[in-house]
Formats: structure tokens, C-alpha cells, sequence
């Protein structure tokens, strides 16, 4: 069985080498799409995991909409990056030894003997080839978590209006089409009446 | 053979790399938001692993709903950057001090 180690320990060094690039990198284009990298490689992991319908939407949902709409913002505001990385070797040294100091404490509690490692959690069977991780998510979510799949919808919806009233704007002297202006006209804004008197015809 | 303390591992480095993201790019809200994308990749890793672990469907109910509020937090973070971006004309959190705090 190493063929699962060796797909591990592969998408994992990916995973590991893009969320390296993602922090160090100086352009916000390349940082964005390490981070593209760095999800598709744990979801080739979570499909190891067989959660196969989660790896999908991971890939869907999160490279195909959120960091594409991370790429379209970093693209769309020209930004000097000169002054956003110039504190970058002055917090170095904090930074790396709050990570080193976080690093050890998490994991001497992930490889504490009888904790994680080893007997506590064996490793489980694979499903049966006809086993569907979705199907059984759908019935799972449907059934036990109905109530905050639907607040979960309504919280998309909000962002939703929250993202179109903070960046739409109205801006003066642009022409812009005024639809229900053009249909609740009325016809004495339209033409004007002029009586006059005939004029005699010209010449013979 | 694959222990649950691999995935352990896994999420506890991604998430230690994205603290030291963090600390790192203080200066760059857009890296700011993706060092918390990846906070939350490394969360959503432990309860997938978990999940896996204990034959419970609840943790992938639980990776859904936070990828939802996720992707709400980032079209919501972003949209406030842009307006941000519109009347500031920069994105450097060291002169994004008008609230004198």
C-alpha cells in the first residue's frame, strides 16, 4: 500500500511549496496563484481522504470562484508593491520564531504516544466501490442540518447585496440609461404645440 | 501506512505558515486575506481527517458550511478593499490610520 504514501507525501510538498510561495512571494498575481495550487493539491489529498465531494467543491467553488475573484482585485487595483513589502526581513525573525514556537507545541501534541500516532485512530477500511460520498453528505446535511443549510444561504445572500452596495456607485456626467424615466414619460414633455398664423405662398 | 496524525501534521504546518504569513506581509491587506484562506484550508484539513477517522459525516457537513462563510467573508473582504482602494488609492495597512486607534 506505499502508492497512498507516496501520493501523501507528494501533494503535501506541493501543498507545503505553494503556501511557502503564497507568503514570501512579492507580487500579489503570483500569490494568488500559488494559492491556487496550494488548493488544488489538498484536494487531490482530501480525495486520498475519500471525501470526494468535498474535493470537488474545493475546486469548483474555491479555485473557480473566490480566488479567480481574488485574481480579478488584485489585477484591477494598481497597486506599488514596493512600500507593501518593505517591513518583510524587519519581522522576519518574529515571525519564524512564533511559527517555530507554534510548530513544536502542535506537534508534540499530534505525536504524544497513544494520542494520534499510533492504535488510538486506525486507519479505515476503504469504502466499497459503489459507496457515493455524496450521496451520503446530501442525506446528511438534508436530514440532521436542514435549518443551517438554509441560514447558510441566506448568509450567501447577504454577502451578496453586502458586495453590490459597497462598491456600486453613481457616478455625475456619466449618460447613463434611465429606463423607468423612459417609460413613465409623458407626451407634454415629448413635443410642444406652436400656433401660427399660414404664411402666404411664395412667389407664383 | 497513513495515520491520522499525518493529516495532523499536515493542517498544523499550514496553519503555522499562514500565522507566519501574517506576521510577514503586515503591510498587504490582499496577502492578508489569503494567509486567512489558508488558516481555514488547514482547519477544514483537521476535520476532513477527522471525519475520515471516525466514520463521521459531521466534520464534512461542518468543511461545507465553512467554506460557505468563507466565500462570503472573501466577496465581502474584497468589496470592502476595492472601496478602500477607490478613495484611499492604496491598500498599506501602515497608512490606514485615519481612525487614529
Amino acid at each position: 500500500m506505499p502508492i497512498y504514501e507516496i501520493v501523501f507525501y507528494l501533494f503535501s510538498a506541493v501543498l507545503m511549496g505553494a503556501a511557502v510561495m503564497v507568503v514570501t512571494v512579492r507580487n500579489p498575481v503570483y500569490a494568488a496563484l500559488s494559492l491556487v495550487l496550494a488548493f488544488f493539491s489538498s484536494a487531490a489529498i482530501w480525495m486520498l481522504l475519500e471525501v470526494e465531494f468535498l474535493a470537488i467543491i474545493l475546486v469548483l467553488v474555491y479555485v473557480g470562484a473566490v480566488l479567480v475573484l481574488f485574481l480579478f482585485v488584485v489585477m484591477m487595483l494598481d497597486i506599488n508593491v514596493a512600500p507593501l513589502k518593505e517591513g518583510f526581513i524587519r519581522y522576519l525573525p518574529a515571525g519564524v520564531v512564533v511559527a517555530l514556537l507554534m510548530a513544536v507545541e502542535l506537534l508534540m501534541v499530534v505525536w504524544t504516544k497513544g494520542r494520534f500516532a499510533d492504535g488510538a485512530f486506525p486507519t479505515p477500511a476503504p469504502h466499497p466501490a459503489d459507496y457515493s460520498n455524496t450521496k451520503a453528505v446530501g442525506e446528511w446535511l438534508f436530514t440532521n442540518y436542514l435549518l443551517a443549510f438554509e441560514v447558510a444561504g441566506v448568509v450567501l445572500l447577504v454577502a451578496i447585496i453586502a458586495a453590490v452596495a459597497l462598491t456600486l456607485r453613481h457616478r455625475t456626467g456619466s449618460r447613463r440609461q434611465d429606463p423607468a424615466a423612459q417609460v413613465r414619460v409623458q407626451r407634454d414633455e415629448r413635443i410642444r404645440l406652436v400656433k401660427m398664423d399660414p404664411e402666404p405662398r411664395q412667389g407664383g | 501506512m497513513l495515520t491520522l496524525a499525518h493529516f495532523l501534521t499536515l493542517g498544523a504546518l499550514l496553519f503555522v505558515l499562514s500565522v507566519a504569513g501574517i506576521f510577514l506581509n503586515r503591510k498587504n491587506v490582499i496577502i492578508l486575506l489569503m494567509c486567512i484562506e489558508l488558516m481555514l484550508l488547514a482547519v477544514n484539513m483537521n476535520f476532513v481527517a477527522f471525519s475520515r477517522f471516525l466514520g463521521n459525516l459531521d466534520g464534512q457537513v461542518f468543511v461545507f458550511f465553512i467554506l460557505t462563510v468563507a466565500a462570503a467573508e472573501a466577496a465581502i473582504g474584497l468589496a470592502i478593499l476595492v472601496v478602500l482602494f477607490r478613495n484611499r488609492q492604496t491598500i498599506n495597512v501602515a497608512e490606514l490610520d485615519q481612525l487614529k486607534g
